[in-house]
């Protein structure tokens, strides 16, 4: 699991990530207009959302508290900040400005810890508004070549928190590793469901290369990565690019580039020269937002566990390291409490670990199969009653029934224990069948194991337990 | 600051402006700004360093409202206004140049 | 012809008067003289009898038809009436109808009040003689040769031409104060925050306050009384109950302090420095020490008042788009629709101050003239605090000049920025302040006194105000 350093032609990437990710509230940043995805266009709208002439903002209470359980959930300091405003010139920006936070931000100097130990530094975590929606007419519904657009404004004014990191990033694999772990904690704290394929969250890549040692290059960012595994193709991609261009004596240019996932090629969008001149300046129409200890302290109070923490938890449960895949995927899904409920009634956290993981992917994050039937059933594995594959039938019922009594689940399809003497006898058997395996087992080869288990499966159509013959031909060698 | 403005200056800022400025104009819009640049050039003598700058009149602090959905506006009546109605959503010319 | 707010309503509420009748009456003035004057962007005839023929129930069924019961008020085109033009005097506005009200519309209704027009100004408030206005100059009623000041000429018109009982206007620079003078009435920009903006189609956000033109000091405390006050929807808004202003057009002057600013900046005509030396003079009579105080900082607000006016212009104008509402001037993509359509809607000051505040904020220059005017700001509002620790109010010329007339200075911006110079700095601090009429200069026309007061000192300001009238002899 751990980020393999990122190195091509002797040259490394420093990565920075930006991440604006839409915040749950029931209103929109400025105004009480729905936050709401999916609706009728142009039906969450008001004076404010379409920047009518004499419309004022009024700063929504609730998303500022979202913004600092992000700050607070990534170690940033929370701090008293403004709004200023990013002037600007686009259709779907009513105001021809945004507001956002420029010098005074609301969140500051965090740190990300990532699953494989490494970290990433946060800059600023700071609230800002959303942009209406357009969509394109004609030229295949793309803006090039288009005929001309329309504007949806439901999503103009939905809250933000645009979460930038630090260049300390330095391969694809880091960087899919940050996005994710970030998904993660936003969805843990309440602040956002974060889909990257709704574009709740959007991440972009601020990508350059250089040869260690020497000081940051030129940088471009990369925008419309819209999945974590695009993410890390369009870095690395990037990086090869900008590789090529400075071995081939050329010099790469600040600019901002599209990803394209359809040629899996970045491509230019707007140079810096073209770039505009925003003309920050103090939001007057908003004042100061001063969070107070009580405040703040109330806020982090409330936070519920961590991702970090709860794989933490579960590893230890289950006797797994933190960023073990099972562990990883479990917690993702909200699922680790499930599992330790399962041990909780006396059942093997282990192998409820694997069920959970393998059974339950759709499952959200309580499955609707009772704590105590999943125990039942990994105590008849533990007590060698039940294989793993015949576990695997018997759950895949309780799962579609939502209940069951694994004991007479597996009573129905026939499955007893075997017998450890018919099981030994059958050991024996394989040994006698196959003699160059126990040789070379018994030498130390582990991989001969494999051949004896494979006789003893096949003698007994898939019914033997694995573990128990594994231990067998263990305990035959050692004797 | 006191230096005088130039015409490409002006052509910039009437570029982020979002103004059209014919060549005539150019001339005297350079002309007027350096003019008014040129009187508001006596400030340059006020030692400001240690001056904390002052946006807006009075320092109200931390007002908020409630996530409470409020009052939305009737998209025909809005639309009515608009220069380009079309499907309930607001029509524009072709979009040169990309989103920031 | 000029009738108070208060003896109209008395009448409207005793039934005396029938609301109705009050607004026929104006609508006579109007339709007599409103050709010569063009006070107004539009007359709301219909709207007005309609709504007057409410409070006329409202009454004979006896219950409270409102503290402006009946009363026919005048609006500044730049507030927005749902489903009524509202131009700012703007080609680029032209014909839009806002699908809100203002919170003074709204509280002006809920009080009984009778919008009877929008009013004329310098478009989007930018001018101080409405000559900037894309639909034509408003006339002085008192000598139709000369310019009613502005910004808000025609609400300042519509008072004195006696087409409104009293109307609104905004100030951003002196846009309420310097009209009031020149048309001999009252005018008042109260503390920022006072009066919601919401609304009020803005010019610049930290310097835009909504107030009251009227033909006395009692009816101006009135009128404010009844829009001022706290609104949740404008984050500006001052949280606090604002104060009675009723009860302290009666107290006199006795033991109020009056500074008088000695290093004001020059520029006042002789004939108006005379009434404001008079106006000293007679305070003094009624009881007040006068005090000379120094404001070091007077005489670079009127640079830094257009370097932070245009700078947040420049961006509350932009959204005059052509997207959403308004003029669109149809262009091959987005960039040339919008240049196209800004350059054609908007006038020759308008485009000059988005120019001015484009440049004070872009890259390279922003220390150099907004950041240094947000620090001249903070010396004006640190030099008016030295001030109002000795004095209780202030007061200065409200314009420089008596009414000029037109097209005198047209030609030369600065020259028409200079008639700000005594208005401005109580928009950058966020003071209150008022002009009262107090007597007559050059050709007979009137002369405003300034009355200038720190933050929520509007009693104290009114008491003086209310002073200043009974010595002019004007208290009706
Ligand atoms: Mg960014
Ligand atoms: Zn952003």
């Amino acid at each position: 699991m751990s980020a393999e350093r990122w190195m091509y032609e002797g040259y490394e990437m420093v990565v920075g990530l930006e991440v604006h990710v839409e915040l749950a509230t029931a209103t929109k940043l400025f105004s009480g207009s729905p936050n709401r995805f999916g609706d009728e266009p142009n039906t969450n709208i008001d004076p404010v959302t379409l920047g009518l002439p004499g419309a004022l903002p009024v700063l929504n209470r609730h998303a500022v508290e979202l913004a600092m359980r992000i700050g607070l959930a990534l170690g940033c300091t929370v701090q008293s900040c403004t709004f200023a405003r990013k002037n600007y010139f686009y259709p779907d920006m009513p105001k021809a400005y945004q507001i956002s936070q420029y010098d005074r931000p609301l969140n500051a100097d965090g740190v990300l810890e990532l699953p494989d130990g490494s970290s990433v530094g946060i800059e600023r975590a700071h609230l800002e508004e959303d942009t209406g929606k357009s969509s394109h007419l004609g030229g295949s519904g793309r803006i090039h070549g288009s005929e001309g657009s329309l504007i949806d404004f439901n999503r103009a004014g939905v809250p933000l928190v645009e979460i930038v990191s630090r260049p300390d990033i330095t391969s694809p694999d880091q960087a899919r590793l940050y996005a994710s772990e970030l998904r993660a904690i936003l969805v843990a704290v309440g602040a956002s469901d974060a889909r990257m394929e709704e574009g709740s969250m959007r991440v972009d890549a601020n990508v350059s290369i250089r040869l260690p040692g020497d000081p940051l290059g030129t940088r471009c960012e990369i925008k419309n990565v819209n999945s974590v595994r695009s993410l890390g193709r369009a870095i690395d991609y990037e990086a090869r690019r900008q590789v090529a261009m400075i071995e081939a004596g050329e010099s790469v240019r600040q600019e901002t580039r599209h990803w394209d996932e359809g040629d899996g090629r970045t491509h230019t969008l707007r140079t810096k020269e073209d770039a505009d001149d925003y003309r920050y300046f103090p939001e007057p129409d908003l004042v100061l937002v001063a969070p107070d200890a009580a405040w703040i302290d109330a806020v982090r109070a409330a936070l519920p566990p961590l991702p970090s923490v709860r794989r933490r938890i579960l590893a230890d449960a289950t006797g797994q390291e933190p960023d073990a895949e099972s562990v990883m995927t479990v917690v993702e899904r909200g699922q680790d409490g499930y599992v330790l409920a399962v041990a909780e009634v006396g059942g093997s956290a282990e192998r409820a670990l694997v069920h959970v993981k393998e059974a339950f992917a759709e499952a959200g994050n309580s499955p609707a199969l009772p704590a105590a039937s999943l125990a039942a059933l990994t105590r008849m594995e533990t007590e060698g009653r039940l294989t793993a594959t015949q576990a695997k039938t018997v759950l895949a019922e309780m799962v579609e029934a939502g209940a069951g009594d694994p004991e007479a689940i597996a009573a129905s399809h026939g499955f007893e224990a075997m017998d450890s003497s018919e099981l030994e006898s059958m050991v024996a058997a394989a040994i006698a069948a196959d003699p160059e395996a126990w040789a070379k087992f018994c030498a130390g080869e582990g991989k001969a194991m494999g051949a004896l288990v494979g006789h003893v499966m096949k003698a007994s159509r898939g019914q033997a337990d694995g573990k128990a013959v594994t231990a067998m031909l263990n305990a035959r060698r050692d004797s | 600051m006191s230096d005088r403005i130039t015409s490409e200056v002006v052509a910039k800022v009437a570029r982020l402006a979002r103004l059209d400025l014919y060549d005539a104009e150019l001339a005297s819009a350079t002309e007027q700004l350096s003019d008014m640049l040129e009187h508001f050039a006596d400030i340059d003598a006020l030692d400001l360093d240690e001056v904390e700058p002052m946006t807006q009149p009075f320092e109200l602090v931390n007002v908020m409202r409630d996530d409470v959905p409020g009052r939305t506006l009737d998209r025909d009546e809005v639309l009515a206004e608009a220069p380009d109605p079309v499907d309930g959503r607001f029509g524009v010319p072709p979009i040169l140049g990309t989103e920031p | 012809m000029s009738e108070t707010i208060r003896s109209i309503v008395s009448a409207v509420r005793s039934g005396a008067r029938s609301a109705v009748d009050v607004t026929r009456e104006h609508l006579g003035r109007i339709e007599a003289r409103e050709p010569e004057i063009h006070a107004f962007n539009l007359v709301l005839d219909d709207a007005a009898l309609e709504r007057a023929g409410e409070i006329d129930a409202t009454v004979a069924a006896g219950g409270d038809a409102g503290p402006l019961a009946g009363v026919p008020i005048a609006l500044k085109d730049n507030m927005c009436t749902r489903g009524v033009p509202t131009t700012c005097s703007s080609r680029i506005l032209e014909g839009w109808r806002p699908p809100y009200d203002a919170t003074v519309v709204e509280r002006l209704a809920a009080a009984g009040a009778v919008i009877i027009g929008k009013t004329n100004l310098d478009e989007f408030a930018m001018g101080s003689s409405t000559e900037n206005s894309a639909f034509g100059p408003t006339k002085n009623p008192l000598d139709p040769s000369r310019v009613p000041g502005g910004s808000s000429g025609g609400s300042a018109a519509a008072v004195a031409a006696g087409f409104a009982a009293a109307s609104l206007g905004s100030d951003t620079g002196g846009s309420i104060r310097q009209p009031a003078a020149l048309c001999g009435v009252v005018g008042v920009k109260p503390t920022y925050g006072a009066v919601s903006r919401l609304g009020l189609v803005a010019f610049a956000s930290s310097l835009d306050q909504i107030g009251p033109f009227t033909n006395d000091v009692a009816d101006a405390a009135l009128l404010l009384e009844t829009i001022a006050g706290h609104d949740p929807a404008d984050s500006t808004s001052i949280p606090e109950p604002f104060p009675a202003l009723m009860p302290s057009l009666d107290r006199g002057v006795v033991g109020l302090r009056v500074g008088r600013i000695a290093d004001l900046p020059a520029g006042a005509d002789p004939d108006v420095q005379n009434r404001v030396d008079a106006a000293f003079e007679a305070l003094a009579k009624a009881g007040a020490e006068i005090v000379d105080v120094t404001i070091p900082a007077f005489t670079y607000g009127l640079t830094a008042y257009y370097l932070i006016a245009p700078a947040e212009a420049s961006s509350n104008l932009a959204r005059y788009d052509g997207v959403r509402f308004g003029l669109r001037v149809p262009a091959a993509d987005t960039n040339a629709m919008y240049a196209a359509t800004r350059s054609a809607g908007f006038g020759a000051e308008v485009r000059r101050r988005i120019m001015l505040g484009t440049y004070a904020l872009s890259a390279g220059y922003y220390d150099a003239y907004y950041g240094k005017a947000l620090k001249v700001r903070r010396l004006m509002s640190d030099d008016f605090a030295a001030a109002y620790s000795q004095v209780d109010v202030l007061l200065t010329p409200a314009s420089p000049s008596v009414a000029f007339p037109f097209g005198t200075k047209t030609a030369d911006p600065l020259a028409m920025y200079l008639c700000d110079t005594y208005t401005i700095p109580s928009n950058l601090t966020g003071h209150p302040a008022m002009s009262v009429p107090f007597g007559t200069g050059a050709d007979g026309l009137p002369v405003g006194v300034q009355v200038l007061a720190p933050a929520l000192g509007e009693p104290t300001m009114f008491a003086v105000a209310a002073e200043l009238e009974r010595a002019a002899g004007g208290a009706r």
